[in-house]
């Protein structure tokens, strides 16, 4: 069996031809819909690869082709293939068939293709803006649109509306945007009966940039800069699925050793990543000295990536079709000490976490998420794997790390302990994973000099691994190689509505401990 | 627990001197360090608080921040320290480029603060805006919208850095 069920399925049940079908860069299917068929093929993908809407979002072509585009994408993991679904929207009063109501992890697309480009999800259960906020900008302008104009003035069109969750003894804890921490800004409203949270509405957006707006217009080494930027976190994986969608569109043939160089990088950042939020978790509970412990080896975590590229944070390295500095062999043998040296530390940091009964009580069944609830939100990534869902683009789309050997860390019971037992054994996994590739390194006289090729117009859907989940961004370029088009996915934006469930029937003082257990990204969500 | 006391002992002290730790720090900072410490004592009364905002920032300049209070940083052996409430607040240490739905939010932490009280800038895009300069949703920095004293540069800037920009302010400050 393969992919071809799928088309055959599609084709079956849909009033379209083979021709509106087309397939590319080997693990794409791209099927043009029409308004009458869209949603009941994007419905049919959704069931038959179990697949949550990976992506859904708008294009304005009204200067070219007079309308605009639609798009949702789905994984289908078990064939390795992206499927999207391409729709084109009229441009007078342009609307369309709203999926969330069968599809919940649509519910957020559809409100930013709203709130960006004034298409109406038509019969959309919950119309508020996302990221441009009703008092602060009006109604009727829309970013993303080409002809938008940057001068328009800040006016309010209004305030926003909080569900409100009434009844006797309910009361409401509002939280934010600016938090007690140092940490981004987002605003949390807690519904409590007794103790017990019995709603959490998130208001997000207080990061936004507008990043996708500055992407359009930039050549490919300007908007890989701000792919980097767009969460600090992730500033590698962001380069890396952005670099990835450019070499599909230019037909790179990137060699092995810059893949394996990039695996290299793409690891380090989770490490670094895992090991702070196994701190944060500590320090959410109170518990200092393990999180001080963490502290300290992200720190050395850091100061290793300086040496290694130059950047604490792996920024200006990745470029596209290759890296700009390999890694020679002192580096890499210092890469091996260091790593030895650091998961010798971190043995010790996960005794004193594991061993520390108050600490397990407090992590133990909190903030649970149910797999269930979980794959109807979508979730994706590390919090989906704590959760029961064996996903992951290092075992779907593998790549370089078909190579490798390395396990799915995968966890059922959903709560923070699950979440952070996952980023424990990840944390030591990606060691092995670094030494493994960089033994193919050493094997190998690499000389990853960039892959050779000329850029050329198109589109394509790069994605990464990054140590939350999948980063995904679809990127068109011109012929002249500079960017129409990006949208960019952090897994975050999968994942928040993840943490509304998960704390649900928790007590606030828990809040942070679950927070922390998912960490996801403000600036990554509100781009 | 004994594992703690275990650990404790075999990691010893690992808070690093300035000068070593960052190559950017000139030798004697550390000295420089100890006289300010002194000043802090006599101009702000025992301590130096601040209060930090995140006014739309990609979160590296909030990594670089929370690294200048790892053991190996540690910025608290000064008298500086960061606060949850801009209420104990002495000085603002604002990152990102000030999305519009923050300019508020802003103003009112700026506002909650007593007096004397700064500003202070961290990173290239709450300087004007950074790489974030030519959106339609930034203010293209925070003296657009708060006066600022004084700007930490980088793109995050690493924690020696900050902290030498912060002595140094403190230095200066009569
Ligand atoms: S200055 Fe750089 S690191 Fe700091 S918030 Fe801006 S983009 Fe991020």
């Amino acid at each position: 069996m393969d992919y071809k069920v799928i088309i055959k399925d599609v084709l079956e049940n849909n009033d379209i031809g083979p021709g509106d079908i087309s397939e590319c860069y080997g693990d794409e299917v791209r099927i043009n819909a029409t308004a009458l068929n869209f949603k009941n093929i994007c419905l049919g993908l959704h069931k038959i690869n179990r697949s949550p809407v990976m992506m859904l979002f708008a294009s304005d072509e009204r200067a070219g082709r007079g309308v605009f585009v639609v798009t949702a994408v789905f994984m289908a993991a078990k064939y390795k293939k992206w499927f999207f679904v391409n729709m084109d929207v009229k441009k007078e009063s342009p609307a369309f068939d709203s999926l969330s109501k069968e599809i919940y992890s649509a519910t957020f697309f559809e409100r930013e293709i709203k709130e960006m480009f004034g298409i109406e999800p038509k019969d959309h259960p919950d119309m508020r803006r996302l990221n441009l906020h009703d008092e602060v900008w009006p109604e009727g302008a829309y970013p993303l649109r080409k002809d938008f104009n940057a001068g328009a003035k800040s006016e309010s069109a209004g305030a926003y509306e909080f569900k409100r969750i009434e009844g006797e003894g309910v009361f409401e804890v509002p939280v934010g945007p600016v938090h007690a921490g140092i940490i981004g800004p987002g605003h949390f409203r807690f519904s409590v009966a007794g103790e017990p949270i019995i709603n959490l509405e998130t208001r997000l957006g207080f990061t936004h940039r507008g990043v996708e707006k500055l992407m359009e217009g930039k050549d490919v080494p300007g908007a890989i800069r701000i792919a980097e930027c767009v969460t600090g976190d992730s500033c590698f994986g962001h380069s890396l699925a952005f670099s990835h969608a450019v070499e599909k569109i230019c037909g790179a043939k990137v060699p092995e050793g810059v893949l394996a160089a990039r695996a290299i990088f793409l690891e380090l950042e989770r490490m670094y990543n895992h090991v702070a939020d196994i701190g944060g978790i500590a320090i959410d509970v109170g518990f200092s000295f393990p999180s001080n412990h963490a502290a300290m080896i992200k720190e050395t975590m850091l100061a290793l990536n300086q040496k290694l590229t130059g950047s604490r944070y792996l920024k200006n390295i990745n470029e596209i079709g290759g890296i700009k500095k390999n890694l020679s062999a002192e580096e890499r043998s210092y890469l091996r000490k260091t790593l030895v040296q650091v998961l010798k530390d971190f043995k010790d940091l996960k005794t004193t976490l594991l061993d520390s009964v108050s600490f397990m009580d407090r992590a133990d069944s909190t903030g649970v998420l149910r797999k269930k609830t979980a794959e109807d939100l979508g979730v994706v990534g590390l919090a989906a794997r704590a959760s029961g869902i064996p996903m992951d683009l290092r075992k779907d789309f593998p790549g370089i790390y078909d190579k490798i050997k390395f396990n799915l860390m995968k966890q059922d019971n959903g709560d923070a302990l699950a979440r952070l037992n996952v980023r424990l054994s990840e944390f030591e996994g990606s060691a092995g994973i670094i030494m493994q590739l960089l033994d193919k390194l050493d094997l190998q006289a690499v000389e990853p000099s960039g892959a050779k090729m000329s850029i050329k117009a198109g589109s394509a859907l790069g994605y990464a691994e990054g140590w939350r989940g999948a980063i995904l961004y679809w990127v068109k370029l011109n012929e002249e190689g500079i960017v129409e088009r990006c949208k960019i996915v952090d897994p975050s934006f999968h994942n928040w509505a993840g943490l509304s469930f998960a704390v649900l029937g928790n007590i606030i003082p828990d809040f942070p401990l679950c927070n922390k257990s998912f960490n996801l990204s403000y600036p990554g969500n509100d781009l | 627990m004994l594992n703690i006391f275990r650990k404790r002992l075999s990691k010893g002290v690992v808070t690093r001197p300035l000068a070593g730790a960052g190559q950017v720090l000139p030798e004697g900072v550390e000295v420089l360090g100890e006289e300010l410490k002194k000043e802090i004592y006599k101009k702000f009364g025992r301590s130096f608080h601040i209060r930090e905002v995140d006014t739309g920032s990609c979160g590296g300049c909030e990594s670089e921040i929370i690294a200048t209070t790892n053991p190996i940083y540690d910025i608290q052996r000064f008298g500086i320290d960061f606060v949850a409430s801009p209420r104990h607040a002495d000085a603002l240490l604002v990152t990102g480029p000030v999305s519009k739905n923050m300019v508020l939010a802003l103003k009112k932490t700026y506002d909650a603060m007593p007096d004397p009280k700064f500003v202070i800038t961290l990173g290239d895009c709450a300087l004007n805006g950074g790489l974030f300069k030519d959106s339609y949703y930034t203010a293209k920095g925070a003296n657009n919208v708060v006066p600022v004293a004084m700007h930490i540069p980088g793109c995050p800037p690493d924690p020696a850095l900050i902290i030498r920009h912060i002595l140094a302010f403190l230095h200066q400050y009569k």
